[in-house]
């Protein structure tokens, strides 16, 4: 077990009046007393993979985003303004521990190896869980608002009873914060001290409602009110959430039961490709999160180390041409499930109720005229 | 071996020999460890197999099943408690969009080997919230297992195959039948799917479920006095429901009876009647006739027997569908 630990104590908040971060917006390295024994393995190397990775699902979100507007894609919640509170998140993590998240964490999905066909066909609409949740240890994006918080609690429980020590992960927004299901997860993780991370990304707005609507004080001081300690963390400096979630790790892993992380980010896009944010937010406070853009900063950082930004710049772009082109390809693959498959799957056996529905299903559709099933025009 | 008990003594030894026989299966509910819960279904259950197999949990039912499933991605086979009825529908959300459809939506690689125990139904002259009968709301959501109990045996055999099952199962325990007693064998099983033929009839089927089954038991000695020779139905499973065994029954009797305490309107009654309608239309000799709970919200425990169906209302349904002089014909 690690010993470096530097968690707070019980009730205690880390960040409050400013977040924790070490990358200052222009570029260079401050100092942190909570974090910093969390950076000792930090070199140029990691902060090289870290950009890129942060690049690579820029351009993913970006491709996506495109694929929608060209009709190929039903709906796409871009995550752009939050690669950093995904990719710190995700690369400080074992595999292992099990992800519980929303619809927004496609850059965590892209760390876990969530191909890019797996990532769309939800949202292209031929089903309904791109991806084996065993498989990556993520579990199916959640649509229900906070409802994979219990589930993250649940499976955490389950972890301690069997002695491992893997731990669940609960992701979720800003807006998760008013639906009784996460302040229940929260007294359920703190009542047993289950090995669960709450990671909020607090990205100012549940679709078109500020944050002040959700929490009215600090999001990371209501964690403190169950007795899960938490860390308030620069949501766009991509080394602080990694030792963030490399602190919490170590605390939970520790046995001193759960933490929580907001991760004070902001969603530069909409909140997905259906809604209009020039509605709701000004001009003005977009430029000022543009500033605080998380690949700029490390950018800026890795420049002041002496990294040949410029090489860096192409390997990204090579990078994020190979992953949006294997996207479009995906989705000009993707087939459509046979219409019968929609009665596969709804008990773990079949039942004679939907082996009649199915037989009356094919019955009629063997009934229509070819020019029908064929949608032909003749 | 057959030992006479109460149903909530055969629950009890269900869970007993449920938790006994798999390290997976986990009990999670308000009060049911040291309490042993409010009908002391879960009684000593704690002290046996410690607190981490029998968890108090917080007062949250969104949470109690929203925990369960998490616990089952994990793999383990939870068996959360909801302590009456009419507490269920905070939890309604983690039942309908999480449990239910955790399997289709993975096609299939997610198992929720959930049971969702819930006293059910009045008799018992509770206060509001505590005498409901939801069946219907989940009867109505695909990919959910309800099932009833009605005496020991079956409830005993139901709860152990529920928890055997790999299907999420809501287990719906008639409250007011929990201190009647019956045999029970514990090396009889049930399959969760069946409805059972309880009394082979010729004249009419009366279709029950839960607390009515022994009600429509009664009906049927009653009857005999009449000359009337009904055949008695219990449901039991209410999703999936076994409309082959109803049909095949009406079209020995051509006649169709269906009682139970919920209100009447989008109920099961209103599934049994459609199905039997469209499976064996032409052998119904009489419109079928439902007998049930009122469609008003439970009423205060002092009314509750004008609102439960009971033998006298059962045998007027009766009396409709065979043609005979009826209570409706007073005007």
């Amino acid at each position: 077990m690690l010993t470096t630990t530097s968690a707070p104590d019980h009730d205690l908040v880390a960040g409050l009046d400013t977040p924790l971060h070490v990358l200052r917006e222009d570029g260079t390295r401050r100092p942190d007393a909570t974090l910093d024994p969390l950076l000792a393995d930090v070199d140029r190397e990691l902060l090289t993979s870290l950009y890129l990775d942060m690049a690579v699902v820029r351009a993913i979100d970006e491709e996506a985003v495109a694929l929608q507007r060209q009709g190929e894609l039903g709906l796409w919640p871009p995550l752009r303004g939050q690669e950093a509170a995904q990719i710190g998140l995700g690369r400080a993590l074992p595999e292992t521990d099990f992800l519980f998240t929303s619809y927004r964490e496609n850059a965590l999905a892209w760390c876990r190896g969530v191909g890019p066909a797996e990532m769309l066909s939800v949202w292209r609409g031929t089903t309904l869980s791109g991806w084996g949740p065993f498989a990556h240890h993520m579990a199916t994006p959640q649509v229900i608002i906070g409802a994979q918080t219990h589930h993250a609690v649940g499976y955490a429980m389950a972890t301690q009873a069997q002695g491992k020590d893997d731990l669940a992960v609960a992701c979720f927004g800003d807006g998760a914060l008013s639906q009784g299901d996460t302040n229940e997860a929260m007294v359920f993780a703190a009542s047993f001290q289950a090995p669960v991370l709450f990671f909020c990304q607090n990205n100012h707005y549940a679709i078109s409602e500020p944050v002040d609507v959700q929490a009215t004080v600090p999001i990371a001081l209501r964690p403190t009110g169950f007795g899960i300690p938490s860390l308030r963390v620069d949501g766009n400096d991509v080394l602080a959430v990694r030792a963030a979630s490399l602190l919490a790790a170590q605390h939970i892993r520790a046995g001193k039961g759960p933490m929580f992380i907001e991760a004070v980010t902001y969603r530069l896009g909409p909140h997905t490709t259906s809604d209009d944010p020039t509605r709701y937010r000004e001009e003005k406070e977009l430029e000022h999160w543009r500033r605080r853009c998380p690949l700029g900063r490390l950018e800026r950082h890795l420049e002041q180390l002496g990294a040949p930004v410029g090489e860096l710049r192409t390997e990204a772009e090579q990078r994020s041409q190979e992953a949006t082109t294997a996207m479009q390809e995906a989705v000009a693959a993707l087939p459509s499930p046979a219409p019968e498959s929609m009665f596969e799957n709804v008990l773990s056996t079949e039942h004679p109720g939907l082996l009649r529905q199915r037989e009356q299903f094919r019955a009629f559709t063997d009934s229509l005229a070819p020019e029908q099933t064929e949608g032909s025009s003749a | 071996m057959s030992t006479t008990m109460t149903m909530a003594a055969a629950l009890n030894a269900a869970l007993r020999d449920s938790l006994e026989a798999s390290e997976d299966v986990v009990l999670i509910g308000e009060d049911i460890g040291t309490l042993g819960g409010v009908f002391r279904i879960t009684d000593g259950l704690k002290e046996r197999f410690g607190a981490s197999r029998v968890i108090d949990s917080p007062l949250a039912e969104s949470g109690i099943i929203g925990a369960s499933v998490g616990m089952a991605y994990r793999g383990m086979r939870p068996v959360s408690e909801i302590q009456f009825d009419g507490f269920v529908y905070p939890g309604f959300d983690q039942i309908v969009a999480q449990v239910a459809r955790l399997h289709y939506r993975t096609s299939g690689a997610v198992r929720m080997p959930l049971t969702i125990r819930i006293p059910f139904g009045g008799g018992i002259g509770a206060v509001e919230h505590h005498s409901e009968s939801p069946e219907a709301y989940f009867a109505h959501t695909p990919g959910l297992r309800v099932v009833t109990v009605a005496d020991p045996q079956d409830a005993y055999s139901t709860m152990r195959a529920a928890i055997e099952c790999d299907d999420p199962v809501m287990v719906l325990e008639p409250k007011r039948r929990y201190w009647s007693k019956g045999e029970v064998d514990t090396s009889v099983t049930a399959d969760l799917s069946s409805a059972r033929v309880l009394r082979e009839g010729r004249d009419a089927t009366l279709v029950a479920y839960g607390p009515l089954v022994v009600t429509a038991l009664e009906a049927a000695v009653a009857a005999e006095d009449d000359g009337i020779d009904l055949e008695v139905i219990d449901l039991r499973s209410l999703s999936p429901l076994d409309r082959d065994t109803v049909a095949a029954s009406v079209r020995r009797t051509g006649h169709l009876v269906v009682a139970h305490e919920a209100p009447g309107n989008v109920s099961l009654s209103s599934e049994v009647i459609t199905s039997v309608v469209e499976d064996c239309f032409a052998h119904l000799e009489a419109a079928p006739e439902r007998v049930t709970g009122f469609d008003i919200p439970y009423p205060p425990g002092v009314l509750e027997d004008h609102y439960l169906p009971g033998i006298d209302r059962i045998l007027d349904a009766v009396d409709r569908t065979l043609g005979r002089r009826n209570s409706r014909e007073a005007a």
